[in-house]
């Protein structure tokens, strides 16, 4: 049960009796150890948010504090509530493709497709090979692009700026690739039920290459400035623990649930989009902290460079889109000159994809954990019920537990770690 | 740290599924068999789709029910992957409250529902108690469709704040719009207190009520709290 980083850190202090005498970085804190239990019974009451940078969006915590040391977490979401549930029941199963781009705005085309998938599912059809492969490249280029924002911010809570100039340069690279695919940024919108909006353009994939051989470089630097630095490691390790026992019973998922040591990623156990097929490996944490929770996403983003290698050499060409007149639009020119043509065109248009009635739960495994996407059809093109199962909402609900007897400084960093992202918690 | 593949405890076996069997659609007979013989009659029907089964349980048995496949050694249904209700548009048609739940030991899934009259009072035991992750899902499904769940620990609105009047969003019955015409909302947000920005329970539980000064107390007191946040 060896860590890969042990190392005696320690930094001067003053004991209670006001001598000077080194103090250990990284030690297990526990409340009853607290140095501040002499300052009486009185408890402060401290907000942070819902404007504060280091909530990450519009979260309001409410903090009760005694001392330094935390009695209480209280959150308070729904500041950046949209409706998007409500909203999916007026539109077609297409037009709700948009408002998966809003929910977890950093990393669209993951939302994007696992809507997809999850329609797709209702309406029992499979894409086509290279509409699949593209499909993952969206998926892993997510993973790197949310888990670079994630480590870079988090650096920047503990005080650590210039790695996050240099994942931010990378991130920028992933976003002009989505750019030139989808021409968009964040608002990709880049599936379409049975395909994709577009295919990628011409010498795109070069470019993908590109990135591929020069972000594993940027990786091992952050690599060397986070995980033997010894403010990361004092302020990372030991800090926010959950057990892989009450990881399951908090439902967490994704980096969250694997870094408590529970081997469970929907891309190994419920493969979707041939996922069984890539050669990768799932990282798993052991002691259910932060900073096995950095080592986990840290090392996904390498697992990620693997599978868009493997996804990039399989490519081939061939359709995006589903050979299917009932889902997929016909091409401008058929729908143009040919009559039969141009009336699936005007129904798809007018009256939208309708899948049979029946409902399906499809998760897909996303960068903040497993996205899933519950739809109810009744035999309409809207569906009766659009369900996200957001796994930020569930990963945050744990927070209160993760912060109970940690510091104030400390609620930062737990908070950072979740990776949460308030578009998808409030919806 | 350890990589996963070879010595993934629980969780072999599932690489080679195909696509369409990635969830065990008809609930085998492992479980099916079991949960009739022990809970009979409230066990309703099941009913599949996409190759995924929901079991419909009595709501007075759901509980019982839901704690013997989360205990029992020969289901161990230890995670919950979700909790939401469905309305649907043919008011003949139930309310349904659904559990999605998961075996991460077992690697397996199953679909729990819940059906209740839709014009009756909503109400079902809750299972916190079971999963603590059901604390804010059962929040956020009594926010948006005004479902009670007995025995919540800390039952109240979620995405919706507190002094929330128009109802529960999710219901068929409410208007796109929401209730409240756009004058109606600017008056009301116009006569919030800004400054009331902690409930009594959170004032209460730092003892910092009597420091505030003696006019915010009349007026927390009087109930304006938890109008805007």
């Amino acid at each position: 049960m060896s860590r890969l980083v042990e190392m005696q850190l320690s930094t001067p202090g003053v004991d209670r009796r006001g001598e000077i005498r080194q103090v250990p970085l990284g030690v297990q804190r526990r409340p009853s150890e607290s140095v501040h239990n002499d300052f009486g019974a009185e408890h402060m009451l401290v907000n942070i948010g819902p404007q504060h940078p280091a909530t990450h969006g519009v979260l309001r915590l409410v903090v009760e504090l005694d001392g330094e040391t935390v009695k209480r977490v209280i959150p308070h979401i729904g500041y950046l509530h949209s409706g998007f549930e409500k909203l999916g029941e007026y539109r077609h199963y297409n037009q709700i493709i948009p408002l998966t781009d809003r929910t977890d705005y950093l990393s669209p085309m993951a939302n994007n497709v696992g809507f997809a998938l999850a329609v797709e599912a209702l309406l029992g059809i499979e894409v086509t090979e290279r509409c699949r492969l593209l499909r993952v490249i969206a998926c892993e280029l997510s993973r790197i692009i949310s888990h670079l924002v994630w480590a870079g911010t988090t650096g920047i809570d503990l005080g650590a700026m210039t790695p996050f100039l240099w994942m931010f340069e990378q991130r920028e690279r992933v976003y002009n690739l989505q750019e030139a695919w989808t021409g968009a940024r964040l608002t990709t919108s880049m599936t379409r039920v049975g395909g994709l909006m577009a295919d990628i353009p011409d010498g795109w994939e070069k470019g993908l290459r590109e990135f591929l051989r020069e972000f594993p470089r940027t990786l091992r630097e952050v690599d060397t400035m986070f995980s033997r630095n010894g403010i990361w490691v004092g302020r990372t390790q030991g800090v926010g623990v959950i057990s892989a026992a009450d990881a399951i019973n908090f439902s967490l998922s994704g980096p969250m649930l694997r870094a408590s040591g529970v081997a469970y990623d929907v891309r190994k156990d419920r493969p979707y989009l041939g996922y069984d097929e890539f050669d990768f490996d799932v990282p798993v944490g052991e002691h259910g902290d932060i900073y096995d929770r950095y080592i986990v996403r840290l090392e996904e983003m390498f697992q990620s460079v693997r599978i868009l290698e493997q996804a990039i050499d399989r490519l081939r060409p061939g359709p995006i889109n589903v050979a299917d007149p009932r889902v997929v639009l016909p091409g401008k020119s058929a729908a143009m000159s040919d009559m039969e043509a141009m009336i699936f065109h005007f129904k798809q248009v007018m009256e939208g994809v309708r899948p049979p009635a029946g409902e399906v739960y499809f998760g897909v495994e996303n960068p903040k954990g497993e996205l899933g996407y519950y739809l109810v059809s009744d035999g309409s093109a809207k569906p009766v019920r659009w369900r996200i199962r957001p796994p930020s909402f569930l990963n945050l609900a744990a927070l209160p537990q993760l912060c109970e007897g940690a510091l104030l400084s400390d609620v930062i960093a737990i908070n950072a770690s979740v990776d949460i992202v308030m578009g998808e918690i409030d919806r | 740290m350890t990589s996963q593949d070879a010595d993934r405890p629980g969780l072999a076996g599932t690489a080679n599924q195909s696509p369409t069997a990635r969830y065990q659609g008809v609930v085998p007979d492992a479980t099916m068999a079991p949960m009739r013989e022990r809970f009979g009659a409230a066990i309703e029907r099941v009913v599949t789709s996409c190759g995924q089964s929901s079991v419909y349980v009595a709501a007075h048995a759901a509980h019982a029910v839901l704690e013997w496949l989360r205990d029992d050694p020969s289901q161990q249904f230890n995670y919950l992957t979700d909790l939401t209700c469905v309305e649907y548009r043919d008011p003949e048609l139930p309310f349904e409250v659904v559990y999605q739940l998961r075996s991460l030991t077992r690697s397996a899934d199953l679909r729990v529902k819940i059906a209740l009259d839709g014009d009756g009072p909503l109400e079902v035991a809750s299972v916190v108690n079971l999963w603590i992750g059901a604390n804010w899902l059962e929040r956020e499904a009594y926010d948006m469709f005004g479902v009670v769940f007995r025995g919540h620990p800390d039952l109240r609105r979620i995405l919706m704040w507190d002094g929330y009047q128009e109802g529960h969003p999710l219901r068929k019955s409410f208007p796109l719009r929401g209730r409240f015409s756009r004058a109606e909302q600017t008056r009301q947000a116009l006569a919030a207190n800004p400054e009331a920005h902690y409930s009594m329970e959170e004032l209460s539980i730092a003892e910092a009520y009597g420091d505030l000064p003696r006019d915010m107390q009349e007026r927390l007191a009087a109930g304006e709290h938890g109008v805007v946040r």
